[in-house]
């Protein structure tokens, strides 16, 4: 009894001391975890790359923040939720680590946002896209930086709908990113006056797409969406050409990343629409950031790999302008920043956690029209953040008050 | 399923089929290596990834390398040149690290070969990235041909012609040629083939090199299919060990009936539940192994 009377004291005084240090940065330093896939199917798309980004946040911000130093640190999460949650708990309880960026997977997200929580630090999602962080699981210090599901299937779905195309066929990878992206996708088809003709879902990852290709081919669907990512996608469109899929029926990818297109080549992309969060060629600003990533890189940053680089940037702002580091109040800052950069237009950040910002409709050139490496788009409209962002999820307790 | 018209069912089952074809080439490669090495090659994922990207490395960067732009070595050209680099590479592996392995339990060439697959691996996608590179068909096989029920792609069918010519004439190799009767022989009694005067030390490494051999060819076969990716051959290798070990372990007929069949069968899930396709060959896997532990064509010992 005496011992636990001795215990508790010992946690309420930890706790004053918790609140004793609200002030200032915590540990006389910044750390900005990376936590991303630096070895596996999405090491292309944000890897190494969100790394670089980071960085050049850091480096853009002097380095230094309320006078103390900004340090990067990375991760490899292999795309598993397990080791992610073991390598934040590291990061968080021995390594003074105060925001975690990147998570490609959303279930890696997931396990990390739950932690954060719990600890009172930061997690800002740029590749991690799965509009399910915002329902139940939502929690008040993460962000979802960069775009989800929803906002990527609206923008080219209505796009689509807007030419007519109103029956759609989904091919979809069978677990719950290409779930999310099928049912928000299917959802705004629906309220567009669209139809679902029917849905393939294939095991993940797949190598052979032909047998998925030939049932949307024979369903007459206008258009066929593919509700999956890298290789996936890539495989996808480069069957879906060899079956001659074309004319009236119309391929598109829900999710592609520039890394994707650069892959398959312009010859087998040509015409698709797209919708991203950022595009290196859309203006002076963009490219002028762009050319730095480039420079230490060779490669054009991906949306994913530019939303860290925003996110990081935006998160040191906010430690400046609120004085400390601590989780609550840097997040109440975000929220009423406008956030604007080279990468993030008209962004505000939502009490779930959502970053409601401009995207772009992007169709990709015909190989005639590109003029060098990596001139890949046409901008076809600037989209709204209230054009394409979903409504709160009632779901969600932070949309109650 | 009976309300899924005729000509829907006929193209799912020609695309199992042509998947079935680059099952049986590969799990023939893995057959003939556990038959003659008693090793399971896991490497042989990396070997098939391996000419896959010597094929596109040959078309877009050789001439640059070596500073004529024009040099390009095509598909036709790959199709002799991967292979022979992937066995010659193979049998260097053997000579180096496999054969110390030889007299112990299966279990440490599994090892030895998946520890070599993951550096393989990593090693290409340091150097390429996991996107992967697109590899377009030679020009002669574009474009798909109507065949009645469906629009099947030229390529698609070169496939298939190609890798049941292979399956067969390796299957002649090892039934009815002398070189055939020495292999087998010496995975009966090695040192009595020896006492007649047969290298078999030497036999054993082209017997590896023939077997992954097969995997570069099934690798060149896929460029222009798939995406050229460091994790393709990964991807696949799962079905394939399934394949074999459903086909009996170092059955080289029983590989390629197995590989073919399961293509079919894969093939007609599709049709019916797609989400089970993957599924579906394990199933038959443990059904196999319950009913047949040696395998469909294994030899009970």
């Amino acid at each position: 009894m005496k011992l636990d009377i001795l215990g508790a004291a010992a946690i309420a005084a930890m706790a004053v001391a918790g609140t004793a240090q609200a002030q200032g940065i915590s540990d006389d330093v910044v750390k900005v975890g990376v936590l991303t896939d630096l070895s596996g199917i999405y090491s292309d798309l944000a890897g190494q790359g969100s790394v670089v980004a980071a960085q050049l946040a850091a480096e853009e911000m002097g380095g230094k923040v309320l006078g103390k130093p900004v340090v990067v640190v990375s991760a490899d999460h292999q795309n598993k939720p397990d080791i992610a949650a073991n390598l934040a708990r590291g990061w968080f309880d021995q390594q003074q680590v105060d925001m975690i960026a990147d998570f490609p997977t959303s279930s890696t997200a997931l396990a990390v946002m739950e932690i954060a929580r719990q600890k009172n630090r930061v997690t800002m999602l740029s590749s991690g896209v799965a509009t399910a962080v915002l329902a139940e699981k939502c929690s008040a210090t993460n962000a979802q930086w960069t775009v989800n599901t929803y906002a990527l299937a609206a923008g080219t779905a209505k796009a689509l709908l807007k030419d007519g195309k109103k029956s759609w066929y989904f091919i979809t990878a069978d677990y719950t990113f290409g779930h999310s992206l099928e049912k928000d996708a299917s959802q705004i088809i629906a309220e567009n006056g669209g139809e679902v003709k029917g849905v393939s879902r294939h095991p993940f990852p797949g190598t052979d797409f032909s047998s998925f290709i030939l049932k949307a081919q024979g369903s007459g669907a206008d258009v066929i969406a593919l509700a999956n990512a890298g290789a996936d996608t890539v495989n996808a469109i480069k069957q879906a050409s060899e079956y001659g899929v074309g004319g009236k029926q119309t391929v598109a990818p829900l999710l592609a990343y520039i890394s994707d297109v650069k892959s398959m080549g312009l010859a087998k992309a040509q015409g698709m629409y797209l919708t991203e969060a950022f595009y290196w060629d859309y203006d002076d600003r963009s490219r002028a950031w762009s050319a730095k990533f480039f420079e230490k890189t060779k490669k054009m940053p991906t949306a994913a790999q530019a939303g860290v680089y925003s996110a990081t940037l935006s998160y040191l702002k906010a430690i400046e302008a609120a004085g400390t580091d601590e989780a609550g109040a840097v997040m109440a800052r975000l929220r009423q920043m406008t956030i604007d950069d080279a990468v993030i237009r008209n962004g505000r950040l939502r009490a779930d956690g959502a970053l409601v910002h401009d995207m772009l409709l992007l169709q990709v050139k015909k190989p005639a029209e590109s003029k060098r490496d990596w001139d890949f788009y046409n901008v076809r409209a600037v989209l709204s953040g209230a054009e394409v962002y979903p409504a709160p999820n009632p779901a969600c307790p932070l949309n109650k008050s | 399923m009976f309300d899924i018209p005729l000509p829907a069912v006929l193209a799912q089952v020609t695309i199992g089929l042509i998947n079935g074809c680059f099952y049986a080439m590969l799990s023939m490669g893995l057959a003939i290596i556990f038959g003659l090495l008693n090793i399971i090659n896991f490497t042989h994922g990396a070997q098939f990834m391996m000419a896959a990207f010597i094929t596109w490395i040959g078309l877009n960067q050789l001439g640059p390398w070596l500073g004529f732009p024009e040099l390009q070595l095509g598909f036709w050209a790959s199709l002799v040149v991967a292979p022979l680099i992937v066995a010659a590479v193979g049998m260097g592996l053997e000579r180096l690290l496999l054969r110390r392995l030889a007299h112990l339990d299966h279990l440490y060439g599994l090892l030895l070969t998946f520890g070599v697959a993951l550096v393989t691996e990593g090693a290409f996608r340091h150097g390429f990235g996991v996107s992967g590179q697109g590899y377009d068909p030679p020009e002669m096989l574009q474009g798909p041909i109507d065949i009645g029920f469906m629009m099947l792609p030229r390529y698609r069918l070169f496939v298939v012609v190609a890798s049941l010519a292979i399956c067969l004439a390796t299957i002649w190799l090892f039934e009815r040629t002398r070189l055939g009767a020495y292999l087998r022989a010496g995975t009966e009694n090695p040192r009595l083939l020896q006492a007649f005067g047969i290298n078999v030390p030497v036999m054993i490494t082209l017997a590896y090199g023939f077997g992954v051999g097969l995997a570069g060819l099934a690798g060149v076969l896929a460029a222009p299919i798939m995406q050229i990716t460091p994790l393709m051959g990964g991807n696949l290798l799962n079905i394939i060990f399934a394949v074999v070990v459903i086909g009996g372990l170092g059955s080289i007929s029983g590989a390629m009936v197995t590989g073919l069949g399961l293509g079919l069968i894969e093939g007609i899930t599709k049709v019916v539940y797609p989400e089970a396709s993957t599924v579906v060959v394990f199933v038959i896997m443990a059904l196999a192994l319950l009913l047949r532990p040696a395998g469909l064509f294994g030899r009970e010992t």
